[in-house]
């Protein structure tokens, strides 16, 4: 029993890149049980999706 | 991006490196670089007053460098975390130990000159790659005269033209002395892609017709109808869903499409005009003026990747994108490490996202038994009931530094609140979104037994949740809070009339007070939910969706229409990597018959369903017997088949082929002379306005296989655009340098082909050589247009919507690209367009982790702010049912009353489209109750 224990897996994931993709990967596992460490080169997430203006095309803001 | 920064279970760790990881899959652990941001986030408030007072600009690599920001900068006004950051590069202070301007104007003393670089090591199970791309750099490649000429920009710099928020607040004006409004743009395709000449870069972008397109319509939209934008293209790559019909579009509303190449870009000194010299289709020499050019750059690997390559031993592909199999799609090399997005290859926003969800899948299952260890979930004291009190109002109003105080008299408001009905207590504050000032309103809201709060501040879209917090802090139930915009509504655009803008913020305060007094407490909601799954189609999709769930411990059944498991794949012989797709399907097909967790039902149908997430009822019919299925959530994998056609005598000749069928007439020839491909039969056609997205791909394989036997053979394909995306364009170059010949033609010049004794005859029109071919064909095949199962029933039983072409619509073509609107029931493979097996893959995988948000819980929390209906004024008309696009009202027969609306909490938006719609005024939305609206409208009168 406690060897099993020693070799449970841990519940935390580490995402790297917080653009869109990594976003909702991070969503993704939060929302189904899992710690997600989040880890981002620039001083704030968002990635290239967040320079565009509109998006094809349904002409949301990217934002 | 807002809900990724308040996520209780997200930790953010920004301007961070990620220097190793160790360990094994389930155990890693990462070691990580923080850098300083010289600014203590847990004191900055964000009011920008550091910004006003630094001397020292710097190119704004938000804006691709078109205008400066400060030296301490925030990304951009939604930036997350919204927390100021300094240039280590560029800060007098810190570069030259001058200045420090900062620090004295920082009214929370949040500036730390002092903060040093940290390594942290965190412990995780499995990592995720996600560092996206660099666009291409055309400044090095003087063809394009990029770096010569001011108004050769690139599309990521006239993203931030066309902005609201960009340099010119969305009008788009030339780069010159005297900027104008520019009549005529030219959009160069494939800059840094398919080019192996300059670029270096063999591959498509996969991304960049469609955003020249979108560019250049909003263009059109913002210059008006004398605008005249030109796409200078070698192949339109309008392969994705609705994507043919918003080409198509474009060409109505006046986008000019040129198919040429571009060969010299120069600038008339005196007047800037730019002028591009092209070869058109038929090689003549043309040359035209444009005011601007926009360069339409591809997508190259990070410089970082290969460092992160390096530093966690992944392999990357010889594009220097992560390596991983067209089977495995988001695996990396390394066990226990994903990658997902352009990291792994250029694809656009929607693929993307489908790869972050299935990536997050992979990782899921693979840590499965350690799902709901470390989650942390935040507690609040118990709610204080508010029944039979009469409202107190307690009313903050903001300064928001100089942003409100310095234009509205704060003082005067809070007299004015005082004066207000039910307000027992006013105050102001400078910053009240500040923690210490949280801290202290949880208190007043005590001590003064306050139960209704107003904030009169900046936005509700930014801070509302952060002050409800504080309410839930203070034992209030969150629904009691009202915010009064007296900054972004008012003091922002009323700046230059003090006194106006005071008497405005007063309004405003009075009507957020008058509707703070009707306000009522909402208990949460919370709906039961089942753990087994559906998946309806029993294709490599349905399949994948099945054993994703199964390995993560929730049963899952398969109902399969026809009498075998494998859908369409079973007619697939390798993916564009070679990798064999019957080994595959054999392997998952007796997985799936194998697994506890999976039951597979084949000969079985979906005849109707009801329930809504969490508690789906489905009726079925399996080998003629009736069987109902209970369910938490349904999985749409019906996938598509290649259709027949009535064209180019198929039917009529056994010579003419369609798809995989061409392999057995193939292996009976013998040293064929000449074998002709023919595209877009019965696809980019009035009755199918789509591509089919995987045909271009599969016939240039296949001619490349029977080049490989038979080189003396030659072959033809005839097509309208090649559509090779993404790394498949390297088949494409193979095929030419194979000496595959390509031969296109228009939808109003299709080829002919006629049976002759010993051949067929197939009549085509060369553009390049301006003649008509004859060509005696001893083979031809068809690449039919893709088309979806029959989804109408499935459709109506779940209350999905289908697009004009029959496939599945997703909730949004962008960002939620395999959920449905319906919750609780997501789609993926061909039942939502067609697609290549790896794509497929992908999003069944981003299907099954869409549902193990929901399957992962015994019960889901939903916003309690949806509709109600009072039965007593209800007459069961329906009119509510008919207007509900999210199947959440239903008509339910009362006890001697006859019909009646009911709400379904569970599956409703809170859009408020039955109340709106309902005669008798019998439904109210919670918290947006009709006297609760009207008490403020009446306040403001």
């Amino acid at each position: 029993m406690s060897r099993k224990k020693e070799q449970k897996n841990i519940g935390a994931v580490m995402v790297a890149g917080g653009g869109i993709v990594g976003m909702q990967s991070a969503l993704d596992l939060a929302d189904s049980g899992f710690y997600v460490y989040l880890v981002e080169k620039s001083s704030s997430i968002g990635g290239a999706m967040a320079r565009l203006d509109k998006t094809f095309p349904t002409n949301d803001c990217a934002m | 991006m807002v809900e990724v920064g308040r996520h209780p279970n997200i930790e953010l760790i920004t301007l961070g490196e990620i220097l190793k990881v160790d360990g094994e899959p389930g155990n890693f652990t990462a070691t990580i670089k923080k850098k300083p941001r010289y600014v203590d986030e847990t004191k900055c408030i964000a009011c920008g007053e550091c910004v006003k007072k630094c001397p020292k600009k710097v190119p704004d690599p938000y804006n691709a460098g078109l205008i400066k920001r400060k030296a301490i900068y925030v990304q951009y006004e939604q930036a997350v975390p919204l927390k100021y950051a300094i240039d280590p590069e560029h800060c007098l202070k810190l570069t030259k130990d001058k200045c420090g301007n900062c620090e004295e104007a920082c009214p929370t003393g949040a500036i730390d000159y002092g903060q040093k670089e940290e390594i942290l090591e965190i412990n995780i199970g499995a990592v995720i790659l996600s560092s996206g791309f660099t666009p291409f750099n055309p400044s090095e490649y003087d063809n394009y005269q990029y770096s010569s000429f001011k108004n050769v920009v690139t599309a990521m710099e006239f993203e931030r033209i066309l902005s609201a928020a960009g340099p010119t607040q969305g009008e788009i004006l030339t780069i010159e002395k005297e900027p104008k409004h520019p009549k005529k743009i030219a959009w160069l395709q494939c800059v840094g892609s398919r080019d192996i000449n300059r670029a270096k870069n063999e591959y498509c972008s996969s991304v960049c017709c469609m955003y020249a397109i979108k560019e250049s319509l909003i263009a059109k939209e913002h210059l008006g109808k004398d605008f005249e934008p030109s796409i200078f293209f070698m192949d339109i790559r309008a392969h994705g869903k609705d994507f043919e019909k918003y080409y198509e579009r474009a060409k109505k509303e006046g986008v000019r499409f040129i198919r040429s190449r571009v060969h010299t870009i120069s600038e008339d000194p005196k007047t800037e005009t730019l002028r591009i010299g092209y070869l058109t289709e038929s090689g003549k020499v043309e040359k035209e003026d444009f005011d601007m050019i926009v360069l339409s750059v591809g997508m190259t690997a990070n410089a970082s990747a290969r460092q992160v390559a390096d530093n966690l031993g992944i392999k990357l592909n010889r594009y220097n994108f992560v390596k991983t199999d067209d089977l495995m799609p988001v695996s990396t090399s390394r066990d226990g490490i994903y990658t997902a997005g352009v990291m792994q290859g250029c694809k656009d926003i929607p693929q993307s996202i489908v790869e972050a969800s299935a990536a997050a899948c992979y990782a899921g299952m693979k840590l499965a038994d350690a799902r709901g260890d470390l989650v942390k979930e935040k507690k609040f004291p118990v709610e204080n009931s508010i029944k039979d009190q009469s409202p107190r109002i307690g009313i903050f109003v903001c300064n928001c530094g100089a942003n409100i105080g310095g234009i509205a008299d704060v003082k005067s408001i809070v007299e004015y609140a005082k004066t207000l009905p039910n307000v027992e207590y006013v105050t102001e504050n400078l910053f009240t979104c500040s923690q210490d000032t949280q801290t202290n309103m949880s208190e007043i809201i005590k001590e003064n037994k306050l139960n209704r709060i107003v904030v009169a501040a900046c936005t509700p879209r930014t801070h509302e949740p952060l002050f409800q917090e504080t309410l839930r802090n203070a034992g209030l139930n969150p629904y009691l809070f009202e915010m009064a915009n007296i900054r972004n509504q008012c003091t922002w655009v009323h700046s230059k009339e003090k006194e106006k803008a005071t008497a405005k913020a007063k309004e405003l305060v009075k009507m957020a007070a008058a509707r703070a007094s009707l306000l009522e407490a909402i208990p949460d909601i919370s709906v039961n939910v089942g753990n087994k799954a559906l998946a309806v189609g029993g294709g490599v999709s349905g399949i994948t969706a099945a054993l994703s769930l199964a390995s993560q411990g929730f049963f899952t059944t398969i109902v399969e229409k026809s009498d075998k498991l494998g859908g369409a794949a079973k007619h697939i012989a390798k993916t564009s990597n070679q990798e064999d797709v019957q080994t595959f399907l054999a392997d998952i097909i007796e997985k799936a018959n194998n697994h506890p967790n999976v039951e597979v039902l084949l000969n079985a149908e979906v005849t109707d369903a009801s329930g809504f997430v969490g508690n789906f009822e489905t009726n079925i019919i399996h080998n003629g017997e009736e069987k109902t299925l209970s369910h938490g959530i349904g999985i749409i994998a019906t996938g598509g088949d290649a259709t027949d056609t009535e064209e180019y005598l198929y039917g009529k000749d056994a010579r003419v082929t369609k798809w995989n069928d061409f392999e057995k007439a193939f292996d009976k020839a013998d040293n064929p002379q000449n074998i002709v491909f023919i595209q877009c039969v019965g696809s980019r056609d009035e009755n199918r306005p789509y591509c089919s997205r995987v045909c271009c791909t599969s016939s240039v394989m296949k001619a490349l296989d029977v080049k490989k036997k038979f080189p003396n053979t030659n072959v033809f394909i005839l097509y309208r655009d090649i559509r090779t995306y993404g790394e498949k364009e390297r088949l494409y170059k193979e095929a030419r340098e194979a000496g595959v010949i390509f031969i296109k033609y228009d939808l109003e010049n299709k080829p002919i082909v006629t049976s002759g004794k010993k051949y067929l005859e197939v009549k085509v029109f060369d553009p390049i050589l301006q003649t008509n071919l004859l060509i005696e064909a001893d083979l031809i095949n068809l690449a039919t247009a893709i088309a979806p199962s029959d989804n109408k029933k499935l459709a109506a039983a779940y209350k999905l919507s289908v697009n004009e072409d029959n496939f599945f619509m997703e909730a949004h073509a962008k960002l939620r690209p395999v959920d449905f609107t319906t919750d609780g029931v997501f789609v993926c493979g061909i039942a939502h367009y067609p697609k290549p097996i790896e794509e497929s893959i992908a999003q069944a995988m981003a299907a099954a982790s869409r549902a193990t948000i929901i399957l992962s819980k015994s019960s889901i929390r939903i916003s309690p702010l949806v509709s109600s209906v009072d039965k007593e004024k209800c007459i069961g008309c329906g009119l509510c049912v008919e207007v509900c696009s999210f199947a959440a009202i239903i008509l339910e027969d009362v006890e001697g009353k006859g019909l009646r609306a009911k709400n379904i909490e569970a599956s409703c938006k809170g859009c408020g489209l039955c109340a709106a719609s309902c005669p008798q005024k019998a439904i109210d939305m919670l918290h947006f109750k009709e006297k609760q609206i009207f008490a403020s409208i009446q306040a403001a009168a």
